[in-house]
C-alpha cells in the first residue's frame, strides 16, 4: 500500500455557477485505504467538491478518476447523480443529515440496499409472489442491517423512526446507512458536526475502524480539528476555491499558509487548528 | 394580414383579463408559497357582483355609463376583496404551517364551495346582458371587405388594465404594505421578528389579488356580455397557467404571461379550431413548465443539496 | 390571566366572563357584519334571464337577514366551543393514548370490515339502493387505493387521476362495442392502457416538484376529457358511448334468455343477480388492489417510493434511479385507475365525458388525504365517508357540492393528516411500531 495507490484522483476540477468560480482547478488524490480530510474555512468549495464527486453538480472542467480494487477506472464526470452510488459505489452523508425520518433505522438501512434487492426480487415480479430466492435475498438483507445497526450502536433503536433518533445518532445512522451501499469509497460531510466530545471520539473510532476492517477508502470534509488531526492520512486545504495546502496533518497543521487562510476568515476555526498544535 | 391584425387585437384584450387573474395567483403564491384554487372563482364571483350592481343601478334610473361603470368597478373590488379575505382567514390561515396537502385541498374545497354557492344563490343558467359600451372605431379597411375594428369596450378593458396595473406597481414598490409583502416573501420568520404584521399582510395580499380578480371578472362580463357558476374554473387553470409562463412570483411576469396566453388562445382559434383551444392553454402549460420551469422572467431555484 | 391575584379570585371572576362575553359577541357581531356584505348582492339579489331574454332580478332580503342571522348564532357557538375545549389544538383532539387505541382497533376493524363487506349482498339483497351503494363506495375504495400509490407513498401529487379512470372506461367500452372483445380481455388491456398513459405522463412532468407537478396533472387531467368530448367520431363526444356489454361469469351472461346463468341453474331470473355478481367483481379487485399494494410497500420498490416520498436527494445518493421509480408509481397508480374505469363503463352500461371532470379528481384526492395518506383502512374508511356522505345530500342535488366542499375545508383543518395518521413499517426486527404522521413526509413532488 504505497502512497501513489490513489483510489480518487481529481484533476484539475472547475465549478462554476455563472460567475461565480465554486472551485478553481484543484487537484488532489485521495489514498486507497486512507482518510483523506478536505478543510477549509467556510465557504472554500469543500461542499461543492463533494457534490460534483458525487454526481449533484456537473463540474465545468476537470477530471475525476476512481480506480477500484480490481483495477476498473470511472471516469466520474462521465455519470450522473444516482449511478455515482450504483455503479463507482461512492457513498456520501450530508452536512445536514438527510435520512428518511418518517422511515424506521432498520428500513433507512433496507432502502439502501436497493439495487441488490430490486435484482433478488426479479424488479418485483418474483417478490410479488414471494419466491423462495426473494425471501432469502431479504434475510440476507435484514442480516446486514442488523450488523451495520450494531456497529454503529444503534441496533436497540432499530425499528424506531429515524426522525425520532437523538442528533448524533442520526449521524451514525446515516454513516450505517451509507455503509449498507457497500461503498469503495465514502465520502462524509462533516459527520461530527454538532457532536459533543464523547461522541467526536466514538465517531474517530468508527471510522478507523471502517478503514480497517472494511478496506473503505474515505474522503471527509470536516472542521473539528481533534477528529481530523486524530484520524487522517492526508489532509488537503482549500481555500476560495483553490488549493493552498497539503500534506500529513501535521505539516499541514503548521503550515502557514493555513493558518493565515483561517485566521483571515474565521478566527475560531483558527484558534481550533492552532489548539490542536498544543 | 387584417385578419391577423384583428386576433392580434382580440388577443391582447383577452391576455389584459387573463393577466389580471394571473397577479393574484402570483402574488400568493410568491407569499404564502400555495395555489390558490379557489381564485378563478374569486373572479367569477367579481363577475356575477359586478352583473348585480349594474342591474340595481340602471333599475335605480342612473343612465351616465362612465358613472355607472365607476360605481360597479368599486363595488365590485370592494365587496369581491371582502371574498378574498374571508376565504384566506376561514380556510387557508388555520392550515398555514400545516402539510402542504392540507391547504391544497382546502383551496379546492374553497373553489367548490365558492362555485357552487353562486350556482345555489343565483341559478345554473348562463346571464347575459345587453352591450353596456357600445361602438368602436375603424382602424383599417382592407382591400377584401375585412374591415379591422378597435371596439370601445376593448379600449375600456386594455385602459383600465393599465391604469390598475400601474396603481398596483406603485403600491408594491413604494408603499409600506409592498415593503411588508416582499418582506414576508422572503423570510416569513425574519419578517416577523422586525415588526412586520405577517397575518395582517397576507391578508392584504389576498384582499388585493381578489380585488384584482373583480376588475378582470368586470372586463369579462363589459367584453363578453355573460356571466356563469362555472366560467371560474377554466379562467383560473388558464391565468394560472399565466402566471407560470411569466415566472411564479413575479408581477411583471404574470401580466406578461396573462398576454401571452391571451394571443395564443385568439390565435389558435382563429387559424386551428375552437374546440382544441383549452387543450392548446394546458398544452403550453405542460410545454412550458418542463422546459422552462422558472417561467419567462422567473428566478432559476438552484437546487440545495 | 387571572392566575395572578391570589388574594381576590372572587371579584376577578366576573369581570373576565363579561370580558369573554363582550369578547365573543363583538367577534359574532363582525362575523355577521362580514356576512352582510358578503351576501349582501349574491344572496339579497336574485338574477335570472327574464322571459324576453332581457335579464330581471328581485330581492330576497328575508334570506339575506336569515343567513345573516345564522352566521351571527353559528359564530357565537363557534366561540363558546372554542373557549370550552380550551386552546388545544383541533389537531389533538384526539390524544395519542386514544390514538393508539384505535390503531389496535384498526387492526381488528380490517378483517371486521371485510367480512361484512363479503356479507353486503346477504343482508340487504333486497335492497336494490343500498347494493348500487355498495359498489359505488366500493369503486372509490379502489380508486383511492390506486391513487393512494402515487400520492400516498410515492409522494407524487397527482389531481388528473381521473384521466386513467376515464381511459379505462373509454378503452373497454371502444374494444367491447367495436371488436366485440368481452370484459375479462378488456380489462387487463384497459388497465395496461391506463398504466401506458400514466408512463407517458410520468416522463415529461418527472422533473417537475410539488404544486407544479399538481397543476400539470390537473391539465392532463383536461386534456384528456376535452379530447373526449371533441373527438367526436371516436368518442361519440358529449353524447358518450352508449350499449357497452354487461360482464359475463366466464361467458356466460347474466340474463333473462335462455342460455344465462339463471337458465342454466335452474333457477328464477332476477336483475338483482346481475348486481351481485358486479359487487364481488369490484370487491374482487379492489381486494387485489389492496393485496398488491401491501405487498409492494414491503418490496424494495415499495420502499424507494416511500423513500422517495420522504427525501428524494437522500435517494439519489443511495443509487435510487429516481426516474424509473417515479414512473413505476404513476404507472402502477394509473392501472388501478384503468381497471376501476373499465368497471365503471361496464356497471354503467354508458359512459360520457360527464362521468370524468376534475371534481372526481378532486373527490378521490380527498379520500386519500382524508384516509391519512398512505393507510389502507383510512382510504377505504375515508371512501365510506365521503361517498356515503354523498348519497345522504341526494335529495338536495344542487347543494351536494356545496356541502361537499365545506367538508373538505372543515376536513381539512380539522384533521390535516387525514383519519388515519400512523405508518405501519414494512419490516421490524422485533416490533413493529407504528410512526406518528408528524415525521412522515408528504414529497416534493
Amino acid at each position: 500500500m504505497s502512497d501513489t495507490d490513489s483510489i480518487l484522483t481529481v484533476d484539475r476540477l472547475s465549478m462554476r455557477f455563472g460567475g461565480i468560480v465554486a472551485v478553481n482547478e484543484l487537484s488532489f488524490d485521495a489514498g486507497r485505504r486512507r482518510i483523506t480530510a478536505l478543510i477549509g474555512p467556510n465557504g472554500a468549495g469543500k461542499t461543492t467538491v463533494f457534490n460534483c464527486i458525487t454526481g449533484f453538480y456537473k463540474p465545468t472542467g476537470g477530471t475525476m478518476r476512481l480506480a477500484h480494487d480490481n483495477g476498473r477506472e470511472i471516469a466520474l464526470e462521465r455519470l450522473n447523480d444516482f449511478r455515482i452510488s450504483k455503479q463507482a459505489k461512492v457513498a456520501r452523508t450530508f452536512q445536514n443529515i438527510r435520512l428518511f425520518p418518517g422511515m424506521t433505522a432498520l428500513e433507512n438501512l433496507m432502502v439502501a440496499q436497493h439495487n441488490a434487492l430490486m435484482l433478488a426480487s426479479g424488479f418485483t415480479f418474483l417478490g410479488l409472489f414471494g419466491a423462495p430466492s426473494w425471501r432469502a435475498a431479504e434475510r440476507r438483507a435484514i442480516e446486514r442491517a442488523t450488523f451495520w445497526l450494531k456497529r454503529v450502536g444503534l441496533i436497540d433503536r432499530a425499528d424506531d423512526a429515524a426522525g425520532n433518533l437523538a442528533y448524533g445518532d442520526q449521524r451514525r445512522l446515516e454513516i450505517a446507512r451509507a455503509m449498507c451501499t457497500e461503498p469503495a469509497l465514502l465520502c462524509l460531510d462533516e459527520p461530527a458536526a454538532g457532536l459533543n466530545a464523547r461522541e467526536s471520539a466514538a465517531l474517530s473510532e468508527l471510522l478507523l475502524s471502517i478503514r480497517a476492517d472494511h478496506g473503505t477508502s474515505i474522503l471527509l470534509i470536516e472542521h473539528d480539528m481533534s477528529v481530523v488531526m486524530e484520524i487522517s492520512d492526508h489532509v488537503v486545504v482549500m481555500d476560495y476555491g483553490v488549493k493552498i495546502a497539503e500534506g500529513a496533518p501535521q505539516t499541514v497543521r503548521d503550515d502557514p499558509r493555513v493558518i493565515a487562510a483561517y485566521l483571515g476568515a474565521d478566527e475560531q476555526e483558527a484558534i481550533a487548528v492552532m489548539e490542536s498544535d498544543a | 394580414m387584417d385578419y391577423f391584425a384583428q386576433q392580434l387585437i382580440n388577443g391582447l384584450v383577452l391576455g389584459s383579463i387573463y393577466g389580471l387573474i394571473a397577479i393574484g395567483y402570483t402574488m400568493v403564491y410568491g407569499i404564502v408559497g400555495m395555489i390558490n384554487f379557489a381564485h378563478g372563482d374569486i373572479f367569477m364571483i367579481g363577475g356575477f357582483i359586478a352583473l348585480i350592481s349594474f342591474l340595481v343601478l340602471v333599475s335605480f334610473g342612473l343612465t351616465a355609463v362612465p358613472v355607472i361603470l365607476l360605481i360597479v368597478l368599486l363595488v365590485a373590488m370592494a365587496i369581491t376583496a371582502l371574498y378574498g379575505w374571508t376565504v384566506e382567514r376561514i380556510a387557508y390561515r388555520p392550515l398555514r404551517h400545516s402539510f402542504r396537502l392540507a391547504p391544497m385541498l382546502s383551496a379546492i374545497g374553497m373553489s367548490f364551495v365558492l362555485s357552487n354557492f353562486s350556482q345555489v344563490a343565483q341559478g345554473a343558467r348562463v346571464k347575459p346582458v345587453p352591450p353596456i359600451i357600445t361602438g368602436g372605431y375603424t382602424l383599417h379597411k382592407g382591400a377584401g371587405g375585412f374591415v379591422v375594428q378597435l371596439s370601445n369596450v376593448q379600449i375600456v378593458v386594455v385602459i383600465t388594465t393599465v391604469v390598475l396595473l400601474a396603481l398596483f406597481t406603485w403600491l408594491v414598490a413604494r408603499t409600506r404594505l409592498g415593503r411588508d409583502m416582499r418582506a414576508c416573501e422572503q423570510d416569513q420568520t425574519m419578517a416577523a421578528l422586525l415588526g412586520v404584521d405577517v397575518d395582517r399582510t397576507i391578508s392584504m395580499t389576498f384582499v388585493i389579488g381578489a380585488a384584482l380578480a373583480a376588475v378582470a371578472g368586470m372586463m369579462y362580463l363589459l367584453y363578453y356580455g355573460l356571466v356563469d357558476f362555472y366560467m371560474g374554473f377554466v379562467a383560473g387553470i388558464k391565468a394560472f397557467t399565466a402566471a407560470v409562463l411569466g415566472g411564479i412570483g413575479s408581477l411583471p411576469g404574470a401580466m406578461l404571461g396573462g398576454l401571452a396566453i391571451g394571443l395564443i388562445e385568439t390565435l389558435w382559434s382563429a387559424y386551428f379550431s375552437v374546440e382544441y383551444k383549452d387543450v392548446a392553454a394546458f398544452s403550453i402549460l405542460i410545454v412550458v413548465l418542463i422546459f422552462m420551469p422558472t417561467g419567462l422572467l422567473g428566478r432559476p431555484e438552484v437546487e440545495k443539496v | 390571566m387571572s392566575g395572578g391575584r391570589v388574594t381576590a379570585p372572587t371579584t376577578d371572576h366576573k369581570p373576565a366572563r363579561a370580558h369573554r362575553a363582550a369578547f365573543i359577541l363583538k367577534k359574532a357581531l363582525l362575523s355577521a357584519f362580514v356576512a352582510l356584505v358578503l351576501f349582501s348582492l349574491m344572496i339579497g339579489i336574485r338574477t335570472e334571464a327574464g322571459p324576453t331574454g332581457q335579464l330581471i332580478y328581485w330581492t330576497r332580503f328575508s334570506e339575506l337577514a336569515s343567513l345573516v342571522g345564522a352566521v351571527f348564532i353559528g359564530s357565537i357557538i363557534v366561540e363558546l366551543m372554542r373557549q370550552w375545549l380550551g386552546p388545544a389544538p383541533t389537531a389533538n383532539l384526539i390524544p395519542p393514548p386514544v390514538q393508539n387505541g384505535l390503531a389496535l382497533a384498526g387492526r381488528l376493524i380490517a378483517p371486521a370490515l371485510l367480512i361484512f363487506t363479503l356479507l353486503v349482498p346477504v343482508i340487504f339483497y333486497q335492497q336494490r339502493y343500498i347494493l348500487d351503494l355498495a359498489i359505488l363506495v366500493l369503486t372509490y375504495v379502489m380508486l383511492g387505493w390506486g391513487l393512494n400509490v402515487v400520492v400516498g407513498l410515492a409522494g407524487l401529487l397527482d389531481l388528473g387521476y381521473v384521466a386513467f379512470y376515464a381511459v379505462g372506461a373509454y378503452s373497454y367500452a371502444l374494444l367491447a362495442t367495436t371488436f366485440g372483445l368481452s370484459f375479462w380481455i378488456c380489462l387487463p388491456l384497459a388497465g395496461i392502457l391506463a398504466s401506458l398513459w400514466g408512463v407517458m405522463l410520468g416522463f415529461p412532468v418527472l422533473r417537475l416538484r410539488g404544486d407544479y407537478l399538481a397543476i400539470v396533472t390537473l391539465a392532463f387531467g383536461e386534456i384528456i376529457r376535452l379530447v373526449i368530448v371533441n373527438w367526436q367520431s371516436l368518442t361519440g363526444g358529449p353524447n358518450g358511448i352508449s350499449g357497452i356489454p354487461r360482464p359475463t361469469l366466464f361467458g356466460i351472461p347474466l340474463t333473462p334468455a335462455d342460455d344465462g346463468l339463471a337458465a342454466r341453474l335452474g333457477i328464477e331470473f332476477d336483475p338483482t343477480h346481475r348486481i351481485v355478481f358486479l359487487f364481488y367483481v369490484i370487491l374482487a379487485l379492489a381486494l387485489i388492489t389492496n393485496w398488491v399494494t401491501i405487498r409492494l410497500r414491503r418490496l424494495p420498490i415499495g420502499r424507494a417510493w416511500e423513500a422517495l416520498r420522504e427525501d428524494e436527494v437522500a435517494c439519489r445518493a443511495l443509487g435510487i434511479n429516481t426516474t424509473t421509480t417515479k414512473l413505476t408509481a404513476f404507472a402502477t397508480g394509473a392501472l388501478f385507475g384503468g381497471f376501476a374505469g373499465a368497471f365503471f363503463a361496464t356497471r354503467q352500461g354508458f359512459i360520457s365525458p360527464e362521468s370524468f371532470t376534475f371534481q372526481e379528481s378532486a373527490l378521490v384526492l380527498a379520500i386519500v388525504v382524508l384516509g391519512g395518506m398512505g393507510s389502507q383502512l383510512g382510504v377505504a374508511l375515508a371512501a365510506l365517508a365521503l361517498i356515503g356522505g354523498f348519497e345522504l345530500f341526494r335529495g338536495l342535488e344542487q347543494y351536494r357540492m356545496l356541502v361537499f366542499g365545506i367538508a373538505m375545508v372543515l376536513l381539512m383543518i380539522w384533521r390535516p393528516r387525514g383519519l388515519i395518521g400512523h405508518r405501519a413499517p414494512t419490516v421490524y426486527l422485533k416490533r413493529a411500531e407504528a410512526i406518528s404522521s408528524d415525521l412522515v413526509k408528504e414529497g416534493h413532488g
